[in-house]
């Protein structure tokens, strides 16, 4: 049983030059439990697939096409104050910079609270006591005396711990975390990570993690949706498609990156860059950088295709060698 | 290790973060410093490139921006192919400065928004005189848009027309337009996408292999710059805590901090996820912990690491500031515990 | 190697600004097409008032007082010759609001010229330099907007008239009015040039004009300060409406511009002297042409504000 699907998503912004597609024909799918990595360049539309889930999209942006179901309800269709009683209740949000995601002038204590007696019907108290055990639960030392302080009292890593806690506590089913770890220096980046999987694995929760550093879906997640201008191009279980990426663009991208142990005189890199959404070729957005392009990779543009686990959206995907 | 075309020795800078005078009187309170660069020696044999790696707060782009001029070094010496810098401003003396260049972090921001492409480039060349005709000027120009693999056409465009990796070489084209000898990398990928990383850091160690450039190259991420150094100084609070041989840093880690970035570098291979987590975070570097500063997250630290801060040291190929690898009490076998 | 290959010739200066995204923004604006409209046509008719007028109110043989205090020509006891009657000398109105529209617009714009250069170049010099110099700019504009700007304004009208033989103060008047109004106003501009200079001064493109050598002063004038005018000529623009308005103000106060001379003001002035005595249109028509011009200024002003402002759209 599925927690959440995403059918053919379009997001649309109307525009001065015509309305451009941040993302196109997106589908994915989220098993309870599961941790789903997003992996993408900056544009690619990841962060605007996590946005639309949550019903986050700025306007004039808006769901042109597509549905979103969550345990089978659709949530994309929903007036905002009920989209706004499922955001905390039954999906949470972390985002990149803790210190934007808490409220500077009121306690730890009083953010969680508030937001667990929101969600749950539980006295002050009961609620107090969750949120202390939620803090310990999230690694605080001493979560009885550091409730009472403020957000600007903590770390940088403390402080993404507390956004943990504030996203999980009204046990939401599905988490999205939008670069969780990018502003964190990589030594405390281990540890959100650690903690966000040991965090899925104890509750149960489902994760959409988006990134764009492929070393942490590699750390993190148990499958993972490759995006390349606005579109899905590759779905899978991360070891598979990190150890053997089958569509050119996850190729390329992760011979790119540079890795210890390895010194290779020259780095493969993928030519050009990713073309920005109103410049987008027909065909396969991918075909003026591919390697391996075929005539109608510049005519027709392949669907996301595949069996079971694994789906690639690539002409060639049958003939290249996994 | 011949030729060193820049030594940089004792280097401090103290950033004094007291409140005004007045203030201090009424309410009360010290002064306040920080030791943002607290000691750093090392040395850059021309034609190689040294890293300078560490987290937020380490002190390396103080480093960067001391040697180039852009802020004062409170002690120490920077000599650059003989001259002494210490004291001079950024961009003096011109013949010395021209010979040394930078490329910054933030592509979106290291190009003036109002400008176009050739007069960017251009402007090094026009201000150091070495091209003061404005038509050699532009002729150089197109063939430096080239040499990074734009196209001469490109001069007559703004910044915003252009995506990140290409700023990037912008950025490159005006850094080399004086055929400087030298230059001060500050993270020059990290605000770029993977795909794109690769294409800069190959532009890079093209530009040395053809220009005999000497980097220093600065980074929080080991995996980048163990692509692009030959020598690789850790820092942690101000402090080199371990300088050596590309291969050795990651072959044979000696300080306990560069164990610990080592161990958190995220791996692509997923061979060590579930593995336990380092705990701590970098203190804040107002009030930092006595002796050595890594005590607090250091699983040797003892005694006297408290209380004593340890010196630079040789140590085989590597240089240590570290009393467990001196007193020998580090455990031989590396990093990884397995999960 | 490259990125992509655009082989595009470089688009003129115009081309790129019928382009820019401010001008795609103007085409959609009611607002700001009607007021620009309404704008140019008060600015045109201040500027060709000469050719537009009936009669030169400044002189006397062209005005008989048997035609003063006429109506407007629609309405009974009206002249055709006088369109929008005229005051107790004579004048004609239309021609009359012409001429002050147009001292109204000249102080205004003088003004405001004065207050910008003043206030961009003490902005740019405390938000580059900092320090002792910052901090006493900084103490004297807020000495200066403690004060209320009409308060100023008096007290340099004062001054000067103190100063000057009172022969001159007719002919003194508009540099006084333009003086005045400038030195109450730049303060709004050299504190946002500062604040703004002082965010783009951090900037990694001017460490890199630093380590080429570019002087201080190069810096400030070529690189810092075309990344801070966009805001200025927010200012400049809504400073415009205030100009006009402290103008008449002043000149409704009789410190402004002489009756001999009229402003805009200085007709409302005039008119609200007899307003009581049932000649209306002496007040009223100045007044109408007074608002439109300011609300218009202001309009088009709050416009530029949304539209230069990319979080707003």
């Amino acid at each position: 049983m599925t927690l959440l699907t995403v059918e053919n998503l379009t997001v649309a912004f109307p525009g001065r030059s015509g309305t451009v597609n941040a993302i196109e024909d997106v589908s994915l799918s989220v098993s309870p439990g599961e941790i789903l990595g997003m992996v993408g360049e900056s544009g690619a539309g990841k962060s605007m697939t996590g946005a639309a889930i949550i019903g986050l999209i700025e306007p004039p942006g808006r769901i042109a096409a597509g549905e979103i179901r969550l345990e089978g309800q659709r949530i994309d269709t929903l007036r905002p104050d009920e989209m706004r009683r499922i955001r905390g209740r039954r999906i949470g949000a972390i985002f990149q910079d803790p210190l934007t995601s808490l409220n500077p002038v009121l306690t730890v204590g009083e953010q969680l609270i508030e937001t667990i007696q929101t969600h749950l019907k539980l006295s002050k108290d009961e609620a107090r006591a969750r949120a202390i055990d939620w803090l310990r639960r999230v690694g605080i030392p001493a979560p009885e005396a550091r409730i009472d302080t403020y957000p600007h009292q903590y770390s940088g890593g403390m402080r993404q711990r507390v956004v943990i806690a504030l996203a999980l506590c009204a046990e939401p089913r599905l988490v999205i975390a939008d670069e969780p770890t990018t502003a964190l220096d990589v030594s405390v980046q281990a540890q959100i990570i650690a903690l966000l999987r040991k965090l899925a694995r104890e509750t149960g929760v489902a994760v959409i993690l988006v990134t764009h550093d492929m070393g942490v879906i590699a750390e993190t997640a148990d499958r993972v949706a490759v995006m390349y201008a606005g579109r899905i191009v590759e779905v899978g279980p991360v070891a598979e498609v990190l150890t053997a990426p089958r569509h050119p663009y996850t190729r390329g991208l992760m011979a790119s990156i540079p890795r210890i142990g390895a010194r290779p005189d020259v780095l493969p890199q993928i030519e050009g860059a990713m073309p920005r959404p109103h410049a987008r070729p027909a065909g396969c957005a991918f075909a003026p950088r591919c390697p391996v392009r075929i005539e109608i990779c510049g005519q027709t543009r392949p669907d996301l295709t595949g069996h079971a686990t694994r789906s690639v959206a690539c002409h060639l995907s049958e003939e290249v060698p996994a | 290790m011949t030729d060193p075309i820049l030594t940089v020795t004792g280097l401090k800078k103290t950033f004094d973060l007291s409140q005004p005078f007045l203030t201090r009187l009424t309410q009360g309170g010290g002064r306040k410093y920080v030791h943002a660069v607290d000691g750093v020696d090392f040395t850059i044999p021309r034609g190689t490139t040294l890293s300078l790696v560490g987290e937020s707060g380490c002190g390396k782009s103080t480093v960067a921006k001391l040697l180039m001029g852009l802020t004062q070094p409170s002690a120490g010496s920077i000599r650059f192919d003989g001259h002494e810098l210490a004291g001079t401003r950024a961009g003096q003396p011109p013949a010395v400065r021209r010979r040394m260049q930078m490329i910054f972090q933030d592509p979106y921001a290291s190009l003036n928004p109002r400008w176009r492409v050739a007069r960017i480039i251009g402007e090094p060349m026009k201000s150091f005189g070495t091209h003061p005709d404005p038509v050699a000027r532009r002729k150089e120009v197109d063939r430096l848009l080239e040499f990074v693999g734009l196209s001469a056409a490109d001069g007559e465009k703004f910044p915003h027309e252009f995506s990140g990796g290409q700023r990037q070489r912008i950025s490159i084209a005006r850094a080399i337009s004086t055929k400087p000898e030298f230059l001060v990398c500050d993270e020059p990928t990290s605000a770029l996408d993977v795909s794109v990383q690769a294409q800069i850091l190959n532009l890079m160690r093209e530009l040395q292999r053809e220009l005999g450039l000497t980097y220093l190259f600065i980074s929080h991420d080991l995996a980048v710059v163990n692509y692009i150094s030959d020598q690789i100084g850790v820092m942690y609070l101000g402090r080199l805590v371990e300088l050596a041989p590309a291969d050795r840093i990651f072959a044979a880690p000696q300080h306990p901090y560069t164990r610990l970035l080592l161990d958190t570098v995220p791996d692509i291979t997923m061979a060590h996820r579930d593995m336990d987590r380092p705990a701590g975070e970098v203190p804040n570097p107002i009030t930092p912990p006595s002796g050595c500063h890594f005590h607090p997250r250091c699983p040797l630290a003892n005694e006297r690491c408290r209380a004593e801060a340890p010196v630079f040291r040789a140590h085989g190929d590597s240089q240590v500031r570290c009393h467990a690898v001196q007193e020998g009490r580090t455990d031989p076998m590396p990093l990884r515990k397995a999960g | 190697m490259t990125d992509t290959t655009q082989i595009k010739t470089t688009p003129s200066a115009l081309t790129r600004l019928w382009n820019s995204d401010v001008a795609w923004n103007f085409r959609r604006s009611w607002t700001a097409r009607i007021s620009s409209v309404l704008i140019l046509i008060l600015f045109a008719a201040a500027l060709f008032a000469p050719l537009l007028a009936t009669q030169n109110p400044y002189d006397i043989s062209q005005l008989f007082l048997l035609d003063s205090e006429l109506p407007p020509a629609w309405i009974e006891g009206g002249d055709p010759r006088y369109f929008l009657g005229t005051d107790e000398q004579a004048r004609d109105l239309y021609s009359s609001i012409l001429y002050g529209l147009r001292l109204s617009l000249i102080v205004g714009f003088a003004s405001v010229a004065l207050a910008a250069v003043v206030g961009i170049s003490l902005g740019l010099l405390g938000g580059f330099v900092g320090g002792m110099v910052d901090g006493a700019i900084m103490r004297v504009a807020d000495i200066l907007l403690s004060f209320p700007a009409i308060l100023v304004a008096l007290l340099v009208n004062g001054i000067a008239r103190g100063v000057l033989p009172p022969e001159r103060h007719a002919d003194a008047a508009i540099w006084v009015l333009i003086l005045a109004i400038g030195l109450t106003n730049w303060v709004q501009y050299a504190r946002t040039v500062r604040g703004s200079t002082m965010v783009e001064r951090q900037k990694e493109y001017v460490q890199a004009a630093r380590i080429n050598g570019v002087s201080g002063m190069g810096i400030m004038l070529q690189h810092i300060l075309p990344n801070v005018l966009g805001p200025v000529l927010v200012i400049a623009t809504i400073n415009l409406g205030m100009a006009v308005l402290t103008e008449a103000t002043l000149s409704f106060l009789g410190v402004g511009m002489p009756a001999t001379q009229p402003s805009l003001g200085t007709l409302i002035r005039i008119g609200n002297e007899y307003l009581f005595s049932g000649i209306w249109w002496v007040v009223i028509f100045p007044s109408v042409v007074l608002v439109a011009l300011v609300l218009a200024v202001n309009l088009l002003g709050d416009w530029l504000r949304d539209a230069l402002n990319p979080k707003l759209r």
